[in-house]
This record gives structure tokens, C-alpha cells and sequence, in this order.
């Protein structure tokens, strides 16, 4: 009884797990119980039930309440489908002036502006694109067809490949010195003499329209938020929701409403990126002191010059880590936009990994990644810098960069004019290489996998046997074999333990929507996927922070590693796995541990270095070993950050194994995949990805409490 | 006289959901016990003074005695509860947005305790800040800022970073930008607070030299009572959000009106604060010897010359008239004398 009264939370969680199992084997597997493949739950079959809500129809396989809930939310998705239709449809016809036909047509009001949305997204990146390579849609956007053929002077080549790639070099060096221009060059001229020139640009325009637009949506929701109370309340479910979203899953109804192509990517992109953006300009303007504001204020700003010239600046490198979110996020949109016609590297990525070529993928990827780094650095680098003074330079000096550029400019003119004499009957390689004439590598890593499967093949085989039939059937097989009621009780129980009864609503709320949904075998396996590599992850992210952590140099170099890794678009992670394991679950569950090992170590390491300098000497002259100080200080004290970090590597697991139903899962995410191609696949995708969020925060509500108190009982901050 | 420069009239600042309607139903009565039964906190409890053109007051009380906010309440950065506030006759808390702007932007200027510098301008840039909100151009209000550099001494680090700069360097760039607008009145929050004790008396002097050269209108908010003595034509000692006393320094040690401010006078080093004319007779008696004396002196400063006499001591004015005279006696009785006795 005193053991008892000792630890009376041990007690708790013992007595939970104990009645978990004890459901977990009074409650029989039915003897009907299959895991169903496919959509069968759409295809009629006399053993199904079927019930009537909201005029729509679900039909279901009924088992044991206790065994598996009854999808009483099966209508959901068809009744979201069918509202979207609606709305794009019937609600609101308006009548609207038609350019092209002179006359008033009627349109429903939402088709319309969703129209007219991507009209001006299609021209934003028409514009860019057609300076980086050449066309003439936007100047017959201002005039006519009829204009530019009066006018054939006015269709201007794209910039040759030459000066944008000078371009990006001075742009580097004044961001962030000669390294960085030398990296931007070098990375410039790679993709020009690869043939990749024409995708990378593409993307490119993508980005830089992507990009800013998100930052100033986001910039500004934030400034809203900080402002009112009332707008942060609105906003803040919704953040919670996008930020365990997997991306794939808002792809869906963005189809619907705004098309297929590169303006409808924009408008994804934008929902992605736009909530980093909010909540880390929020963060900033936050932590501004109040005797900045209070010193702008007696200085005598209105509300707008203490916006702009106190609060944004001042709060200036939280937002600018923001604008390198959202250019990370686009990249990362770059290529998922692939799947609903986005041009660009991202298209030809996803067209080679879908014909298993995985030289060209790499290629594409490598490209894709270049870009990545590059804008990744020189964001980071405009946050870090001061800005310069200038009253003492003279005009030469002041704008030496703009000069500079000019120069190349007509340089790079002159160089592809003369390039026009010189290869008079080719290709002009110094305007542009042509995608099919540059140099191709695809051949030699497509060999270099074949090598390695010819030599290795016997072991990799094996070791993926093994893994599979020894560790994720019986694993996958386990989580299945939980009927849903004990399932329920052990999540709730956690939440009622780790937050009282408020986090213990939460968690049920969230679990009994996924319950109820047609998808629980799904989700369950998407879960068990995500748990494994999320176990894997933190021990191998947990034994290398660690043991970074010991050296200075080290730790500072496996920081700039996760960067680096950080910066790749998540799709990247696919190709190599792919070459080294084929099409398996073995594969996604490799990218997953890649792709989540990285905020495992990054926030050990961070955490480790969060304990005081101070409690470290004290604990070293009470004479405690390097070990000693290491479990008895580091590790308790740096807990709670490093929890932080399991919540991240939980949702980094969650995106990677809804992306693996790109190589072919059997989890929610191969739904949302297949949503992708379906006309009505609106619905299903967007309930697929709450599902998919709604895992995610179960977690990240359990974790975050768990942080919480945890902090305030080591009164930590 | 002319009009008080800050006039304030029982000015009460409470924070909570039900200030306004509390501070109504206590009718002038405020019981800060009952106040925060009811969720409310006091900030600063029916506070009335002036100061007058040219005078300095410091407003002396320990943390969470509503200094700063009675502070905040006169720059109208937190809008006061209850009472009225005039700044040269102007109500203040009846001006509009656009006029208190133009107050700010013209006739008030600040400085903090944590410097609140822009991180992201250089120090002429900062002090610059000010003049440029105003709109005036940015050649003019570069040249004006360089004048405040060399007013605070800080000539040659002009173009560098706050974070480049040490505290008490950092505080010189708030002092001046506080200054850059030739404002009337200047509010200063526990300007030296944050700085090591050789930095703070360095500033502190500093402080005392500008002062004499500029005569601006001047609240100074500290909590450390030696500040406070060295600096103030008056001192008001808060606690609890009530002015517990409001005097010049010498009536304050020497007759504390509680026994809070006497607990802060018990420890002064009285010779140190108090001039000659705060303890000498008015009367001359016909006993003098030869030695004169300033009525301005501090009294350390002249203690050895008068314990060396044995006859009465003459004082005089700036003007060499004898008006009064001090004994030795006086000077022992003054340092050593009747401290714990007067208990």
C-alpha cells in the first residue's frame, strides 16, 4: 500500500494499461473481420448495413460496437462534395460582364471568384515566367493578338541562362558574402549545362509567386491576430488544423474550386505556407518589449509608423525564420503540386519515379534541392543582416551591386547574341541549354542502381523480408487486432491522466471523429507506420543529439546537417530509398526514419543546450562524472524540450507516411492518393486529412500538456 | 507664478474588468484591500501634485509601488481611471489621438529603463527616429541628431549598433533621443537602474551637467533613495500607489511625515545630503568668528572647517550677506546625533 501511496500516478497508468488489455482480449476478433482492401466500402455487397442521413446513403460492414464503431460519419465526405458542388454550381448566380464574348453571362458568385482568382494568379507567373524564359502572353494580356502581330519586336526572348545566373551570384554575395555567391553560380551553371534549365525555371516562377504572396497574407494575418483578440481566437483552430495537415490532403478540394495547373499550385501553397508565416509573426511582435512600443509610442507614431517602423522591425527575424518557412513550404508544394499539372521540376520528379527512373528522379531532385538550398541560405541570410549604413559612400560605392548587374546584363546579351552567329545551326548554348541537350548523369545512376541491386540484392532482400515478416506484420497486426473501444479508453485514459478532464474531451473528441469514420483500419495502420518510425527516429535521433552534444564542433555540425536536410522537399526522400529498396513499405518506413530522425536530433541537441550554464558548473564542482551529470542533470532538466521535439518528429512521420502512399501504403494516405484522380474525391480527401491532422493533435494536445506541467513543476521557461 | 508645467489632481489608476464602476462607488475613498477582493489592483491611489517649469521631481518607491505607472499615466501610455492630468494647462486626457501625438511629437520625451533602442537602426539612426516620425527630412534630422551625439558624448560611435555598445553607452543613445525633439518635459523611468554602480554615478553626474545646461521640466522614477537625493528639487515617496510624502530632500530626512519614509531616511548618510542652510540658525549671534560659509554647502564638505572652530560659524549667501550661523555643536548633533534616540 506505501508503494502505493508513493506513486500514485505509476498506479494510474498501470491500471489503465491493465484495463486496455484486459479489453483488448474479452473483446473477440468477429469471425466476418477482414481488413478491406480497396474501395469496397463504395461497392455494394448484400453482407453490408447501410443506413440514411442527410439524404445520403452509407453502407458499411457492421460489426460489434465494441470491435469497431459504426461509421456513423460516412456521410460526411459525400455531403462536403456535394456542398462544394453546390457552391461552385448553383449558389449566388450573378450577372458578369464577359471580356472575350462582350456580354453579360450568368455564374455563380464563388465560380466566379475563384475564377477570376486564378486569372490573376495565371498571370502573375505567366509575367515571371516569361522573363526567365521568354513567351508573350502577358504583353497580350495588355494588348491583343492582333497588337503583337503589328508589333513583332515587342516578343522578347526569355533572360539568358548567363545572367540569371550572374544575377543570383551578385544577389548572394551582397545577401550573404563570396561563399554564397560561389555556391549560387555553381549551382546556377549546374542546372544550365544539366538540361534542366527550362523546369528550374519554372519552378522558380512558382516559387516567386508563391512566395511573397504567402508572406504578405501571412505577414498580415499576423499583424491582425496581434492586434485582436477576436481575429487570433478565429484564426487559431485553424492553424492547429493546417499545421498537422498533410499537404497532399488540401490538394483535393482545392482541385475542385480552383482547377488544375500552376495558379491553382499557388492557392495551395498558399493555404500550406500561410500558417507558419501567421504564427511566427505573431511570435514576434509578441516577444517585442514593451518599452520598445512604449518608446515608439513616445515618439510620437500613429498606429502605422509603430507597425512599420517598430513593431515589424523589431520583431524582424522571427518574421524573416517565417519567410524561410514558406519558402521551404513551397518547395515542397513545388513538387506535391505536381499531381494536380503544376510545370516544373516537381512534374518531371514525379513522372520518373512513377517509371521507376530513378537517374532522372535524381537529377530532378538534385536540381530541385540546389534551388532549395540557395533561396534557403539567402533567406536566412537578408534575416541575419544588418542593414548598412550608407551616408558616407559615394554614389559608385552605394550602388556598385545595381552597376555590377547592369554590366552583366549587357554581357550576358552580347554573349547570347554572338552565341546566336556562332551556333548558327544548333542550339544556342549560351541563351539556353535545351532540356534533351544537356549533360545527363540519369544513365550513370540508373546503372549505379542496377549495380547495387546485381550486388546486393541477396542482402537488401533479406533484410527486407525479415523487417517485414519478423517486425511490421506482426506490428501492423497488433494495432489491428485492438478493437476500437479499448483503443478509445487508452487514449482518453492517457488524456485524463496527462491533462485532467479537459485534455481527456479533447483527445475523445478527436479520436471518436476518426472512430466513427469509414477509415479506422486505415488510420490505425497509418498510425502504426508513423509509431514505428517515430520509435526509430527518436533513438536514432536521441544517441546522435547526445552524443553531438558533447563537442562543440560536432553539435554545430549536425546542426547545419538537419538544415541541410531540412531544406529537401520531403518527395526527395523517395528517390533514394526507392533505389536502394523497390516498392515496399520497407521504403516509406526508411524515408520516414530519414526524413523524422531530423527534429529528433535537432531538438535534443537544442534541448541539451537549453539547460543552464549555470546548474552545469554547479552540478561539475559537486563533483559529478561526465555521466552523472549527464542523467542526473542534462537529460531530466532538457526533457521537456526534447518532448517538443517528439511532437515535431510525430507530425514530420505523419507527412512522410501519407507521401509513401506515393510508393503504395495501405493507409489513409492511399485514399487520399486515389481521391486525387476521382471526380468526387473533394470529400474523401478533406475528411482523409482531417483524420490524418486529427492523429497528429491527438499527439501534439497529449505531448503539450504533458510539457506544460512539466515545465511549470521544474519551473522552467 | 506662472502655470505648473505638470499639474496632476487626484489621478487614480486601477487595473481590472470593473475599474471605472469601483473607482465611482468609492467616491474618493480607495481601500486597496477591498479593490483587489473584487479582482481589481491599484496602480497608483489618488495622486495630486505639480511641478513647476524647470523642476525636477523624482518619485521614489520600492517595485510594484505604482511609480511607473503614475509615470505611464502623465505620458497618457496608459490612460489614468479617475482624476485630471493637465500638461501646461492642456487636459490631457481629453485630447484627441492627433493631439496627443503632436504633444509627444513636440513636447515630450522619454527614456527607459531597458534603453528600448531599435535593434535594427544605429545610434544615429535611433536618435534620429523621433525627428523623422515628425516628418522632417532626413538630411536636417541626421544633422540634428549629430549635435545629440556629441551633447551625450558618444562622437565617433555614431554609425554602430545598440548591441554593440555597453549599457551605459546604450542609455546615452536613449538619453539623446529623448532630447532629439527640444522637448519641455522629460519623463525619465529608472534610467540608471540597469547600469553597475561606477556607470550609474558616472551617468548620474552626467545627468546632473545636462540638466543644469538644458532646464528641461523633468520626472525622474527610480527606486534607489540615494539617487533620488542626489538629483531631486523634490521627492515624492510612494508605496502602495500612494504618495507618502512629498518634500525636498533635506525636509524629508529630516522630518519624515511616516514611518515608511523614515525607515528609508534612518540609513542616510545625513551629512552627505543635507546643505548647510538646512540646519543652520536664522539668527546671527554677536559670538561669530571668522570663518564664512556657503549656505549651498553640503555639509561634508564642510564639516572639518567648522568642527575646527570654536566659535560660531557664519553662513552666507551667494551674495556674501551673513543670514544666519552654525555652531559645532550643530554639525555633531546633525551626523552623529539623534538618529535612534528620536525613536
Amino acid at each position: 500500500m506505501e508503494i502505493l501511496k508513493k506513486y500514485p500516478k505509476l498506479f494510474q497508468w498501470l491500471f489503465l494499461l491493465v484495463v486496455f488489455f484486459a479489453l483488448c482480449f474479452a473483446i473477440d476478433v468477429p469471425e466476418t473481420y477482414k481488413f478491406i482492401r480497396g474501395q469496397a466500402e463504395f461497392i455494394k455487397d448484400p453482407n453490408q448495413s447501410a443506413f440514411v442521413f442527410l439524404g445520403k446513403e452509407v453502407r458499411y460492414y457492421a460489426f460489434d460496437v465494441f470491435w469497431r464503431l459504426p461509421p456513423l460519419l460516412g456521410w460526411l465526405p459525400i455531403w462536403i462534395n456535394d456542398s462544394l458542388f453546390f457552391l461552385m454550381n448553383d449558389w449566388m448566380p450573378m450577372e458578369f460582364w464577359n471580356e472575350d464574348t462582350q456580354e453579360y453571362k450568368t455564374r455563380p458568385l464563388v465560380l466566379q471568384i475563384t475564377r477570376n482568382l486564378t486569372a490573376f494568379m495565371t498571370f502573375l507567373i505567366e509575367l515571371i515566367r516569361e522573363i526567365l524564359l521568354g513567351g508573350l502572353e502577358t504583353i497580350v494580356a495588355f494588348t491583343s493578338w492582333d497588337w503583337i502581330d503589328a508589333n513583332p519586336w515587342a516578343e522578347l526572348p526569355g533572360l539568358p541562362w548567363t545572367i540569371v545566373a550572374a544575377g543570383s551570384a551578385i544577389l548572394a554575395y551582397k545577401l550573404g558574402g563570396k561563399g554564397l555567391a560561389i555556391y549560387a553560380l555553381l549551382s546556377m551553371t549546374y542546372i544550365s549545362i544539366f538540361g534542366q534549365w527550362k523546369p528550374s525555371m519554372q519552378t522558380l516562377s512558382f516559387i516567386l509567386v508563391a512566395a511573397p504572396l504567402s508572406f504578405i497574407f501571412g505577414l498580415g494575418l499576423g499583424v491582425a491576430a496581434f492586434k485582436s483578440k477576436r481575429v487570433e481566437k478565429a484564426l487559431y483552430p485553424i492553424l492547429l488544423v493546417m499545421q498537422t495537415m498533410p499537404q497532399y490532403a488540401v490538394l483535393v478540394p482545392a482541385l475542385v474550386l480552383f482547377g488544375v495547373g500552376d495558379h491553382a499550385a499557388v492557392i495551395i501553397t498558399m493555404i500550406v505556407a500561410v500558417p507558419p508565416m501567421i504564427l511566427l509573426t505573431l511570435l514576434g511582435l509578441r516577444a517585442v518589449p514593451p518599452e520598445v512600443i512604449e518608446a515608439g509610442r513616445m515618439s510620437g507614431c500613429n498606429n502605422w509608423q509603430l507597425m512599420s517602423k517598430v513593431l515589424i522591425p523589431t520583431a524582424r527575424r522571427d518574421i524573416l525564420i517565417g519567410v524561410n518557412q514558406v519558402i521551404m513550404v513551397c518547395f515542397s508544394m513545388a513538387v506535391i503540386s505536381a499531381f494536380i499539372g503544376a510545370k516544373g521540376l516537381g512534374f518531371n520528379l514525379l513522372l520518373a519515379l512513377n517509371q521507376l527512373n530513378i537517374g532522372l528522379a535524381l537529377e530532378a531532385g538534385l536540381c530541385i534541392s540546389l534551388i532549395a538550398i540557395l533561396l534557403d541560405k539567402m533567406s536566412l541570410a537578408w534575416a541575419n543582416k544588418q542593414v548598412d549604413y550608407f551616408g558616407n559612400l559615394n554614389f559608385f560605392q552605394r550602388n556598385k551591386n545595381s552597376l555590377f548587374f547592369g554590366v552583366v546584363l549587357i554581357t550576358g546579351i552580347l554573349l547570347a547574341y554572338f552565341g546566336s552567329i556562332y551556333f548558327k545551326d544548333g542550339y544556342n548554348y549560351l541563351f539556353e541549354v535545351p532540356h534533351n541537350k544537356g549533360i545527363s548523369t540519369a544513365g550513370f545512376w540508373n546503372k549505379g542502381v542496377d549495380w547495387i541491386f546485381d550486388t546486393f540484392f541477396v542482402y537488401i532482400k533479406a533484410f527486407n523480408t525479415w523487417l517485414i515478416v519478423d517486425v511490421l506484420q506482426p506490428m501492423r497486426a497488433l494495432y489491428l487486432r485492438m478493437p476500437a473501444i479499448a483503443t478509445l479508453v487508452l487514449v482518453v485514459g492517457a488524456g485524463y491522466l496527462i491533462g485532467g478532464i479537459r485534455s481527456a474531451l479533447v483527445v475523445c473528441g478527436l479520436t471518436l471523429f476518426i472512430a466513427l469514420s469509414p477509415w479506422w483500419d486505415r488510420a490505425l495502420v497509418t498510425t502504426y507506420m508513423a509509431t514505428f518510425g517515430v520509435l526509430v527516429s527518436c533513438a536514432i535521433g536521441f544517441t546522435v543529439g547526445t552524443l553531438c552534444f558533447q563537442n562543440k564542433h560536432s553539435r554545430k555540425f549536425m546542426l547545419n546537417v538537419c538544415d541541410i536536410f531540412q531544406t529537401f522537399p520531403s518527395f526527395v526522400y523517395l528517390i533514394p530509398v526507392m533505389m536502394l529498396f523497390g516498392i515496399t513499405d520497407t521504403s516509406v518506413l526508411i524515408a520516414v526514419i530519414v526524413y523524422a530522425t531530423i527534429p529528433a536530433t535537432r531538438y535534443t541537441i537544442e534541448g541539451l543546450r537549453s539547460v543552464p550554464a549555470g546548474l552545469h558548473d554547479a552540478a561539475t564542482m559537486s563533483g559529478v562524472t561526465k555521466f552523472q551529470r549527464l542523467f542526473k542533470i542534462e537529460f531530466p532538466l532538457a526533457f521537456p524540450h526534447m518532448m517538443l521535439g517528439l511532437n515535431q518528429t510525430i507530425v514530420f512521420a505523419l507527412f512522410m507516411v501519407i507521401i509513401g502512399a506515393f510508393i503504395g501504403t495501405e493507409d489513409l494516405g492511399q485514399y487520399i492518393l486515389k481521391a486525387l484522380s476521382d471526380k468526387n474525391g473533394a470529400g474523401i480527401g478533406l475528411t482523409l486529412g482531417i483524420c490524418v491532422a486529427f492523429i497528429g493533435l491527438i499527439f501534439d494536445n497529449l505531448i503539450r500538456t504533458w510539457v506544460d506541467k512539466r515545465k511549470k513543476h521544474l519551473g522552467i521557461d | 507664478m506662472s502655470e505648473p508645467v505638470i499639474k496632476c489632481q487626484s489621478v487614480y489608476k486601477i487595473f481590472g474588468a470593473n475599474a471605472e464602476r469601483m473607482l465611482k462607488e468609492a467616491n474618493g475613498n480607495v481601500d486597496a484591500k477591498t479593490f483587489q477582493d473584487n479582482g481589481c489592483i491599484v496602480g497608483v491611489n489618488n495622486a495630486s501634485f505639480e511641478v513647476s517649469k524647470g523642476e525636477m521631481l523624482v518619485v521614489m518607491g520600492l517595485s510594484g509601488s505604482g511609480k511607473s505607472t503614475l509615470l505611464r499615466c502623465i505620458s497618457r501610455l496608459t490612460d489614468a481611471t479617475g482624476g485630471k492630468i493637465f500638461i501646461e494647462g492642456q487636459d490631457l486626457l481629453n485630447l484627441n489621438n492627433k493631439e496627443l501625438i503632436d504633444l509627444r511629437r513636440n513636447k515630450m520625451g522619454m527614456v527607459f529603463q531597458s534603453f528600448a533602442l531599435l535593434p535594427h537602426k544605429t545610434v544615429l539612426e535611433n536618435i534620429a527616429f523621433p525627428l523623422q516620425i515628425k516628418g522632417i527630412k532626413t538630411e536636417d534630422s541626421i544633422n540634428k541628431a549629430m549635435d545629440m551625439v556629441k551633447l551625450v558624448g558618444l562622437d565617433g560611435r555614431e554609425n554602430y549598433f545598440p548591441r554593440e555598445l555597453s549599457g551605459g553607452q546604450q542609455q546615452r543613445v536613449g538619453i539623446a533621443r529623448s532630447l532629439a525633439v527640444e522637448p519641455d518635459i522629460w519623463f525619465l523611468d529608472e534610467p540608471f537602474s540597469a547600469l553597475d554602480p561606477l556607470i550609474r554615478k558616472e551617468m548620474q553626474d552626467e545627468f546632473l551637467r545636462l540638466q543644469e545646461k538644458l532646464q528641461k521640466t523633468i520626472m525622474f522614477i527610480t527606486h534607489d533613495f540615494d539617487e533620488a537625493l542626489k538629483l531631486a528639487d523634490r521627492i515624492a515617496i510612494m508605496k502602495d500607489g500612494i504618495i507618502e510624502q512629498l518634500d525636498t530632500p533635506a525636509n524629508i530626512v529630516l522630518k519624515p511625515a511616516t514611518e515608511y519614509v523614515r525607515k528609508f531616511t534612518e540609513e542616510v548618510p545625513r551629512e552627505k545630503v543635507l546643505l548647510i542652510q538646512d540646519v543652520m540658525d536664522e539668527k546671527t549671534s554677536s559670538d561669530i568668528g571668522d570663518l564664512k560659509v556657503s549656505k549651498d554647502e553640503i555639509i561634508e564638505n564642510v564639516a572639518e572647517k567648522i568642527l575646527t572652530q570654536e566659535k560660531t560659524v557664519a553662513v552666507t549667501d551667494s551674495k556674501n550677506n551673513v543670514v544666519g550661523s552654525i555652531n559645532p555643536a550643530k554639525i555633531i548633533n546633525t551626523v552623529f546625533g539623534g538618529r535612534k534616540n528620536n525613536n
